[in-house]
């Protein structure tokens, strides 16, 4: 149950344990953070089981890790080393520019991530339990967070004030199967949690994301890339609960030292995009 | 109808939901709960499913356990399911992280496995209703594994495993009755509550 709080990317275990001791409801077991992999270029694969291992054994929180999209071998390799959640990350490279996971296959549950409705719905369609707004990761940038969590929620909106003659023709219009279109007609959200990721640096950013109505956050590059990441860390998480008390996180942004360098977004090209991976 | 106020702590975790499922009671009025101040305002109190280890942390940090206890000695019921569960316990097997003790159980975390995310079953749980079993969900669910001093069990799994312990005002529950769309086991912690009142 990981709602109303932070999931971190670590990438040994003394910074999951900062990151526990932070407060946060996760850890995300990588070999690099995001803005590595986007400096470092080449292919990112599925972190080494050592060091899933080690860093499972640090914490008492779960512990999630990331395939890569499509890679469901990578996946029977997580469930057998027992991670309590798998990512099917854009931030990875894929490897099937065609298929997702079938991710009803697995016990162990899979968070998926989307640009826009008809994206989360094929997701969930695929058995996803959780889905997160992807952003645009390693840039320290929420521009691309804030565009994907408000396209969701809009369309969502739009859906739920929809005749219910109406949803066929939307549903084909998003590529998403029907029976969720009706569902998210009659509840008006998503049938599973909706989380937000990519650019997350700051508190205010991580408030901002929940104020739009993502109902946890996961912050990759933006602790661990920052001047001081357990004060950071905690900041975040601080903010994550107290989301609608501008006071309180006035007080607790104060003095964070630097905040990850950032990119703009508009600097980067097409082929510089992890968000537009997958469909 | 007096009306009775029932928090819902809200540092993580499932505490919206809860908060729906007591709205639809007669004469109760949710809060959600964040700061000691808001907790000392209650006559009953929720702690919903989460993360144990960050809910426990925040709590600390917030200065919200001390007062809880402080509530708890002064008589306030609290009702623990999931995390709530394993917080209220004494002992957590294998475990040092931080607990309110309120209750005289022992937990396990984790007990189904810490990849089986969920599964549904019918309990029968007497204290509540003799004829119509209620609906459990368990996500991630611990268990109670053993039960001392004036603790009583209020149900079990078919093959014998502890999920929903009463002791005294308190209730622990290993599963989320929040999930479902039957109020009686909030009605139970409501009537627990103005009982307490009335006392």
């Amino acid at each position: 149950m990981l709602k109303g709080g932070v999931i971190m990317d670590v990438t040994d275990a003394e910074q999951a344990k900062i990151a526990e001791d932070a407060g946060a409801v996760a850890v995300m077991a990588l070999e690099r953070v995001p803005a590595d992999i986007r400096r470092e270029g080449g292919v990112a694969r599925m972190a080494d089981p050592l060091k899933i291992l080690e860093i499972m054994s640090a914490v008492s929180i779960p512990v999630m890790a990331k395939v890569r999209i499509g890679h469901f071998v990578e996946a029977q390799v997580l469930e057998a080393l027992g991670v309590d959640y798998i990512d099917e990350s854009e931030v990875l490279t894929p490897a099937d520019e065609e298929h997702h996971i079938d991710k009803h296959k697995f016990n162990v549950p899979f968070v998926c991530g989307c640009r826009d409705l008809g994206e989360a719905l094929r997701r969930i369609g695929e058995g996803a339990a959780m889905i997160r707004t992807k952003g645009e990761a390693g840039t320290g940038n929420i521009v691309e967070a804030v565009r994907h969590m408000r396209t969701v929620m809009s369309e969502i909106r739009k859906i739920q004030s929809m005749r219910e003659d109406e949803l066929m023709a939307e549903a084909k219009r998003l590529g998403a199967p029907y029976e969720l279109v009706l569902e998210v007609h009659r509840t008006g959200k998503l049938p599973v949690p909706n989380f937000s990721a990519g650019g997350i640096a700051t508190p205010a950013d991580a408030a901002l994301m929940m104020q739009l109505g993502a109902e946890a956050v996961f912050v990759g590059s933006g602790i661990f890339k920052s001047e001081n990441p357990a004060k950071r860390a905690k900041a975040i998480v601080d903010a994550v609960t107290h989301y609608d008390k501008p006071e309180i996180i006035a007080e607790l942004s104060k003095g964070l030292g630097r905040a990850m360098d950032g990119i703009d977004v508009r600097q980067l090209e097409e082929k510089e995009l992890l968000s537009v991976r997958g469909w | 109808m007096r009306r009775t106020i029932i928090g819902v702590l809200g540092l993580q975790g499932d505490f919206e939901k809860h908060a729906e499922m007591l709205h639809r009671l007669d004469g109760v009025v949710p809060l959600v709960v964040r700061t000691p101040e808001e907790v000392r305002s209650c006559e009953g109190l929720i702690i919903p499913g989460g993360e144990s280890t960050t809910v426990g942390k925040l709590m600390v940090r917030y200065g919200v356990d001390e007062a809880i206890k402080d509530r708890a000695r002064e008589g306030m019921p609290i009702f623990g399911t999931c995390t709530g569960m394993i917080l209220l316990a004494r002992e957590i097997e294998g475990s040092d992280q931080y607990r309110l003790g309120l209750m005289d159980i022992t937990v396990r975390r984790n007990a189904f496995g810490r990849q089986i995310d969920s599964f549904e079953t019918d309990l029968q749980i007497p204290a509540i209703c003799n004829s119509r079993p209620v609906r459990a969900v368990f996500i991630r669910a611990p268990i109670v594994s053993e039960v001392r001093g004036n603790a009583e069990v209020l149900s079990r799994l078919p093959d014998g495993r502890i999920v929903m312990v009463r002791q005294g005002p308190h209730l622990a529950a290993a599963f989320h009755p929040e999930l479902t769309d039957d109020t009686r086991i909030h009605q139970y912690f409501v009537d627990i509550v103005r009982g307490c009142a009335s006392a």
